[in-house]
């Protein structure tokens, strides 16, 4: 069943999950349907299974605490995870930033 | 020839260290998994290949790794680089890294709640893999101790995890609680000689002890004394903070608590204090010769509220008669303005003619002694702080 067009949403990964995921800075990933951040993790965990858990909980789903999602200078963390991106990211525009917080040690 | 691999894990990373028998001259490898907690690495005694690892992040959660070639490659078990990155139904993997208390009607436990450190009930929430003991017979089957407090295995090599919840849901785990390092099982050990028993201790629950496998599960925690909790000798609440057994006499174990060095003649049952004339019996580590099953180590710190080595010196203490009667054994080791810990998982023996004793520090030293103790050598001075000291001896 075709659900729509496919959507190629760029995603940037803070540096430890590129090393997991033996990936560059910035991945591409392919979304048919509506581009949310559950859509988007979804799909970034089945094309990178070993960043299963890392982002969010692997059974609540909950976002991890240390980690914050940002798109077009705007912070999407306490959003739902089923709210739609904003065009920008689901047109390739601008990138969905996971980033983790900053803290020393 | 024989030698020795000694697995170390970091706050930022693992260290391989290889030697030959000799001891003398090492070549170092690492860091792997640069800038993560590496809180434990161990080997099959089955496939001495195999390495199983704990990498574990505040910010990203828990990774299983796994090494088939001595720890020159790492994979995490189930997404090997190269393979299908999904299953049969187009379900990703990435389930080594799932540990879910099992909580199903055929063989979990209610998910219960456990006392926090403000005393009020918490639930039980998974932070990460403090231990990982490989089977003595399988080398695909490894045990994981994890906080918060709970015992699995893994029967495919880490690519999924069971819980053991008998031990999880013992009746008593509204009265464990968090050490300041967390409610974590560290402590997991495989009886040689009896493939039904296996001990582990928790920070803060105590010793517990099951022979059937793993479904059923008893404290042994007769015979501690905890002045700092409400029922000093309580059945359960005791700050254990490591247990060890030569495993060629398998029913007698040293356990460094919180405070008090103790032993066990009848298998965690009953245990006496062996504190003796160390200068402090607030610790960490606890080893024993691998030949000599009566003589052992620890290394004393200062107090539970001063985590470093008494008087600036950094002293192991060995006891010949299995406890009471200690000697300082300082050859190599410094002698003045050293303030460093050496955590619970830190100290490992080899098994060569000559038994070797390794342990590492918070400051990021791993020190060899070749000889049973009487001399020390660092292998490495400065790595980041070390939180585990394994070692495989070689043939």
């Amino acid at each position: 069943m075709t659900v729509g067009p496919t959507a190629k949403i760029r995603v940037i990964l803070p540096p430890h999950l590129r090393t997991l995921a033996h990936a560059g800075r910035e991945v591409t990933i392919e979304i048919a349907g509506q581009v949310t951040v559950r859509s988007v993790l979804d799909a970034l965990e089945t094309t990178f299974p070993m960043l299963t858990g890392t982002i969010r909980d692997h059974v609540t789903q909950q976002r991890r605490p240390f980690l914050r999602f940002f798109a077009c200078e705007e912070d999407l963390s306490h959003e739902s995870p089923d709210t739609p991106l904003p065009e920008a990211v689901v047109s390739g525009k601008e990138p969905l930033l996971i980033l983790g917080a900053i803290a020393g040690g | 020839m024989s030698g020795v691999r000694v697995l170390v894990g970091t706050r930022k990373g693992a260290f391989i260290l290889s030697s030959d028998g000799k001891r003398e001259k090492w070549d170092v490898s690492g860091p792997h998994f640069a800038g993560w907690e590496i809180y434990h690495m161990k080997g099959s005694p089955k496939n001495p290949n195999r390495i199983y690892a704990s990498q574990t992040s505040g910010w990203f959660g828990q990774i299983i790794q796994r090494s088939d070639d001595s720890g020159k490659t790492w994979t995490q078990p189930g997404t090997p680089p190269g393979e299908p990155t999904t299953g049969p139904g187009g379900m990703p993997k990435g389930e080594s890294n799932k540990f879910v208390y099992d909580t199903s009607a055929e063989t979990g436990a209610p998910l219960t709640t456990h006392q926090f450190y403000d005393g009020t009930q918490h639930p039980w929430e998974f932070k990460r893999v403090w231990h990982l003991e490989p089977s003595l017979t399988e080398a695909d089957t490894v045990y994981a101790g994890v906080e918060d407090a709970a015992i699995f295995r893994s029967k495919d090599g880490g690519k999924s995890w069971q819980e053991l919840s008998g031990l999880r849901g013992h009746g008593t785990g509204p009265k464990w609680q968090p050490g300041a390092g967390g409610m974590c099982l560290h402590t997991l050990i495989l009886d040689p000689t009896n493939p039904q028993r296996i001990y582990i201790a928790i920070s803060a629950a105590g010793a517990f002890r099951t022979d059937d496998g793993g479904k059923t599960w008893k404290p042994i925690n007769k015979g501690l004394y905890s002045q700092y909790i409400p029922n000093p000798t309580a059945e359960v609440g005791h700050c254990v903070h490591h247990v060890a057994m030569n495993t060629k006499r398998p029913n007698v174990l040293f356990m460094q608590k919180h405070w008090d060095v103790l032993r066990s003649d009848d298998a965690g049952d009953n245990w006496k204090e062996i504190s003796g004339n160390l200068p402090t019996d607030f610790g960490f580590v606890i080893d024993v010769h691998a030949h000599e099953p009566e003589t052992i180590y620890v290394v004393p710190i200062k107090s539970d509220g001063e985590h470093y080595v008494h008087e600036g010196k950094l002293r192991v203490y060995r006891s010949k008669t299995g406890g009471n009667e200690w000697e300082a054994l300082t050859k190599g080791l410094p002698q003045s303005h050293c303030y460093v810990n050496v955590l619970r998982d830190a100290m490992a023996v080899d098994s060569l003619d000559k038994c070797g004793i390794y342990f590492g520090t918070s400051g990021g030293q791993v020190y060899c002694s070749p000889d049973a103790g009487d001399n020390w050598a660092p292998i490495v001075r400065d790595l980041p702080a070390v939180l585990s000291v394994e070692v495989q001896t070689l043939s």
